[in-house]
């Protein structure tokens, strides 16, 4: 029997070599996917047992993991919840991580590649894994003049470093609190998601940097920039006059706000038609230099591509391929003329700073849980969306809109601001967003800004220098610090 | 030199080996408490002493009652043992906690019960070794064994007493305990086993046809194998016990195998095993489910509802990784009965990839010892019953882990002796006592060699 006792033990070590192969296979080869499969309860419970990194606004936190006594150890606590919504976003047990929260997620929660050695030392010296830091660009003054200035209305503030791309302020309201959607209790996240998901006026939507508006008259600079880089225009060029221009192919016309001519004393400028704004002017021009110019130049200032700051923005439209009647349109920022508060702070920011448009950011600084710098921001141009000689014209043209047109409430006492209004019209029976764009101080500017606010006009033209403007220039004054 | 002059004592081998096995089981009580409470646990002298004790007892029945008998096979036991005791310890804290938090009643906790199961499975240990004194006067139960095997099978079937938990029908209660008989017929019918073959093992092994170089049976010789895969196939439909029912029918055919030396027995036998398992999956809807589970583990359909169990275990072991996340760091309590039939994912959690290794490992050195006596002992019945005895743990153990592991289906079978459960528990101290025995006589030295009485007796008749 000795024969068969011999290869049943050989049988046995086959059994139990199959069942150590396949634990190795297991425990080794599948064990990253198998840990971080979506329904391993275990994945969520130790990112909430380590201290999850904090997000800084010029130093302080505004996001903070605070310890807990129940079993995910650790609570995200907002310290300025509504105020830093758009930025940070939200970190929860049940919906995931949106915002900065989600974008540097790897950094925040400590398991980088950049942060690898560290955690091999913890691992070592037992010490608990912790996240890194996140320093923002944002500037608190500008953050809370803009939300200030927003209070009670639906709308947006982008301000950006013309000459780096930082983004100083990125304000939505109505805002949220992101507190309300990070607490440990599943049941009580989901019903406040689910309210705030149900509420019309749309508190989670990030406006600044995910929704697009008709941009009305502050597209005139894009236009401006067209006509003026095409070297057919200068800033004193005379351009049409009248009190409406005869859109072809149609019937319909595009009158001026007032319905009278841009300048009744005589022959217009350029600068005349972006100093008040003239819409059969800035169609005609439109008309003239033809749609796909228009198109040209929009995308030269960052139309039709998506930024990650590193959360990613809305696309900004510019129609394809309009009919002359819609390049009119499309001239003075109408018909299907989409553009985000970003993208439009960026077109403000690209004119101040001699025609080259900034890559925008967010973050300043990664940190490693010891405080040391993981990598520092380095501002990238995006390339040159204008000659710098057309820019300084432009800057002018906009100077003169603020000093002598319809910008007045962007004026800045010992500041020159160059800047546009905007209200753009929303079809029969809306209301129109009202717009201002703007930049100071004009010969070197720090500051760049789009202000929106949706259905907040009246309809005429002073609805964006009588909502938009003045916080514009909050905003500008709280970054010069005037 | 021993004083039994052939090489080292094994009892002190073993006692030496006994002293890490407590080392090890106490070292991972402390390191549970020392996690949950940040202290050492105020009981570790109370609890090392009893654990102790109960080894040292253990080791001393042997020093007495099997003194030649391996030296490995205790220590082995005892440090899975004394590892399940930790892991079902740390798993108690765990429902504790989880308990308070919810506000609700915490479970018993179980491992108070299976320290104590584990002193009466010593308590079996050394019952068994003064009982049987020589392993061969089991052959004489040869049919009562067979008689009180089936009995106990059959006993959870029977109103009353027999009741259904988790789906299968394998268990007995009465006077407030619940039993599950299957584990010690298991012992019952290893007997029979050993008993009856060796006495048929002659006629068994007779050829009828050579086919393909194979020698075939003859037809009136397949009662047995049928007789046994009949009832293989009861247990399955009527307790709804995969794993009993696989168990018993693999450690047969093995064991058919091995008295008859002939191929033909155990191509039959896998020939029946595939047709058994055909009819039962394609008739019961519990085995086609348990394949379902097993090929779809990650189907949404099964993810959270029929296979979360298996697959939570798996990610269990997947976090646990190479070296694990330490005793008391990980969640084995996410796993349902994760001190029961799902240990081993527990074990794989928190001790990782190397301590299922050291567990495989100690299992493998268990059965390998145990077939090593099988080979050794001189006598036909002391070599099937320990081959029987090792193989049947080695096969649970294929079983149980293969399942946890996605090898093959799930079965649901216990852990010997790491399991959280009396009936196992106690049955396997039983099982290990009687493989001891088989060794003390497997390794006996010769009686000093006579004075060479033939030639003697030769010369003497020339003169």
């Amino acid at each position: 029997m000795n024969a068969a006792l011999r290869k049943l033990a050989a049988a046995v070590m086959v059994m139990f070599g199959l069942l150590l192969l396949n634990a190795n296979y297991l425990q080794v080869v599948r064990a990253d996917s198998l840990h971080n499969n979506t329904n391993n309860p275990r994945l969520i419970q130790e990112e909430y047992s380590r201290k999850r990194g904090p997000i800084l606004v010029g130093g302080k936190p505004v996001a903070s993991s605070v310890a807990t006594k129940d079993r995910l150890k650790y609570l995200r606590t907002y310290s300025s919840g509504k105020l830093y919504a758009p930025a940070t976003g939200f970190y929860s047990l049940v919906y995931g991580a949106s915002g900065i929260e989600g974008a540097e997620n790897s950094i925040l929660s400590g398991t980088d590649s950049s942060l690898f050695v560290r955690r091999v030392i913890d691992l070592l010296t037992r010490t608990p894994p912790q996240g890194g830091s996140v320093a923002l660009t944002l500037n608190e003054r500008a953050q809370r003049a803009a939300y200030r200035g927003l209070a009670g209305r639906k709308g947006a503030v982008v301000a950006v470093d013309p000459t780096t791309g930082k983004i100083l302020a990125l304000v939505s309201t109505p805002s949220y609190d992101p507190n309300l959607i990070s607490s440990h209790n599943p049941a009580r996240v989901r019903a406040n998601y689910k309210r705030l998901s149900a509420d019309p006026d749309k508190p989670m939507l990030d406006r600044a940097l995910r929704q697009t508006y008709t941009p009305g008259s502050t597209f005139k600079v894009v236009t401006a920039a067209a006509a003026l880089d095409s070297g057919r225009f200068n800033k004193n060029s005379p351009v049409y006059n009248g009190a409406a221009l005869n859109l072809p192919q149609t019937t319909a016309d595009l009158p001026n706000e007032n319905g009278r001519p841009c300048n009744p004393a005589g022959q217009a400028t350029l600068t005349d038609a972006l100093r008040f704004s003239c819409n059969a002017s800035f169609g005609k021009v439109g008309l003239d230099l033809g749609g796909e110019a228009l198109r040209e130049q929009a995308r030269k200032f960052g139309f039709e591509s998506r930024f990650r700051i590193p959360m990613s923005s809305a696309i900004s439209d510019f129609p394809n391929n309009p009919n002359p009647p819609q390049t009119a349109q499309s001239a003075i920022g109408q018909f299907d003329v989409r553009a985000t508060p970003l993208q439009m702070a960026m077109v403000a920011a690209a004119v101040g700073n001699r025609g080259i448009l900034m890559k925008p950011y967010l973050v300043q600084e990664r940190r490693a849980p010891d405080l040391s710098p993981l990598d520092v921001a380095e501002p990238q141009a995006i390339g040159q969306a204008m000659s710098p000689a057309s820019a300084q014209q432009l800057s002018d043209m906009m100077v003169e809109v603020v000093e002598n047109g319809t910008g007045s409430n962007g004026r800045i006492a010992g500041v020159t601001v160059a800047g546009k209004t905007g209200t753009a019209q929303q079809g029969a029976g809306r209301r129109p967003h009202a717009w201002f764009i703007s930049f100071a101080p004009a010969e070197d500017p720090k500051v760049a800004v789009a202000v929106v606010i949706e259905n907040g006009g009246d309809a005429t033209e002073i609805s964006g220098n009588q909502l938009a403007a003045p916080i514009a220039r909050d905003v500008m004054k709280a970054v010069l610090r005037r | 030199m021993s004083p039994r002059g052939h090489g080292r004592n094994p009892r002190n081998v073993e006692l030496f080996l006994l002293v890490f096995s407590l080392g090890i089981s106490m070292a991972a009580y402390a390191s549970v408490g020392l996690v949950h409470d940040g202290v050492l646990p105020t009981g570790l002298a109370g609890y090392g002493g009893g654990l102790g004790l109960l080894f040292l007892v253990a080791h001393l029945a042997l020093r007495r009652l099997a003194p030649d008998a391996d030296p490995l096979l205790l220590p082995a036991v005892t440090l899975v043992n004394g590892l399940g005791l930790a892991m079902i310890h740390r798993l108690d804290l765990a429902y504790e906690d989880r308990a308070a938090r919810a506000g609700t009643h915490a479970p018993t906790a179980a491992a108070p019960a299976q320290l104590t199961w584990t002193a009466v499975g010593v308590l079996l240990f050394v019952i068994v070794l003064v009982l049987v004194r020589d392993h061969r006067i089991l052959q004489r139960f040869t049919y009562t064994a067979m008689v009180a095997g089936l009995g106990l099978l059959l006993l959870p079937l029977l109103p009353g007493i027999g009741g259904t938990i988790n789906g299968a029908r394998i268990w007995i209660r009465f006077a407030g305990f619940s039993f599950q008989p299957g584990e010690l017929a298991k012992l019952m019918l290893l007997v029979f086993f050993a008993g009856y073959l060796v006495v048929k093992r002659d006629v068994l092994a007779l050829a009828s046809r050579r086919v393909l170089g194979v020698d075939l049976p003859r037809a009136r010789d397949l009662g047995p194998i049928i007789v046994a895969w009949a009832a293989s196939l009861a247990v399955l439909v009527f307790e709804r016990d995969l794993g009993t029912s696989l168990l018993f029918f693999g450690v047969f055919v093995a064991l058919l195998y091995v008295a008859t030396e002939r191929t033909s027995w155990l191509l039959i036998g896998v020939g029946l095993f595939a047709t058994g398992s055909f009819l039962a999956w394609s008739v019961f809807a519990h085995v086609h489910q348990r394949v379902d589970i097993w090929l779809n583990a990650f189907a949404p359909r099964n993810v959270s509802g029929d296979s979360y169990q298996l697959v939570q275990g798996l990610f269990g072991m997947g976090t646990g990784g190479l070296l694990g996340k330490g005793l008391g760091q990980g969640r084995p309590d996410i796993v349902p009965f994760a001190q029961t039939d799902f240990i081993v994912a527990a074990i794989g959690e928190e001790l990782g990839l190397a301590g299922i290794m050291a567990l495989l490992l100690t299992y493998g050195i268990i059965v390998q010892r145990g077939l090593r006596t099988s080979i050794a002992v001189r006598d036909a019945f002391g070599k099937l019953l320990a081959a029987g005895l090792a193989f049947s743990v080695a096969l649970q153990v294929f079983v149980v882990v293969g399942g946890v592991t996605r090898l093959i289906p799930l079965t649901g079978l216990t852990m010997p002796f790491l399991s959280y459960g009396g009936s196992s528990l106690v049955s396997n101290w039983a099982l290990i006592a009687l493989l001891l025995r088989i060794s003390d006589a497997a390794r006996r030295p010769a009686p000093p060699p006579a004075p060479v009485l033939d030639d003697a007796t030769t010369q003497v008749v020339r003169l």
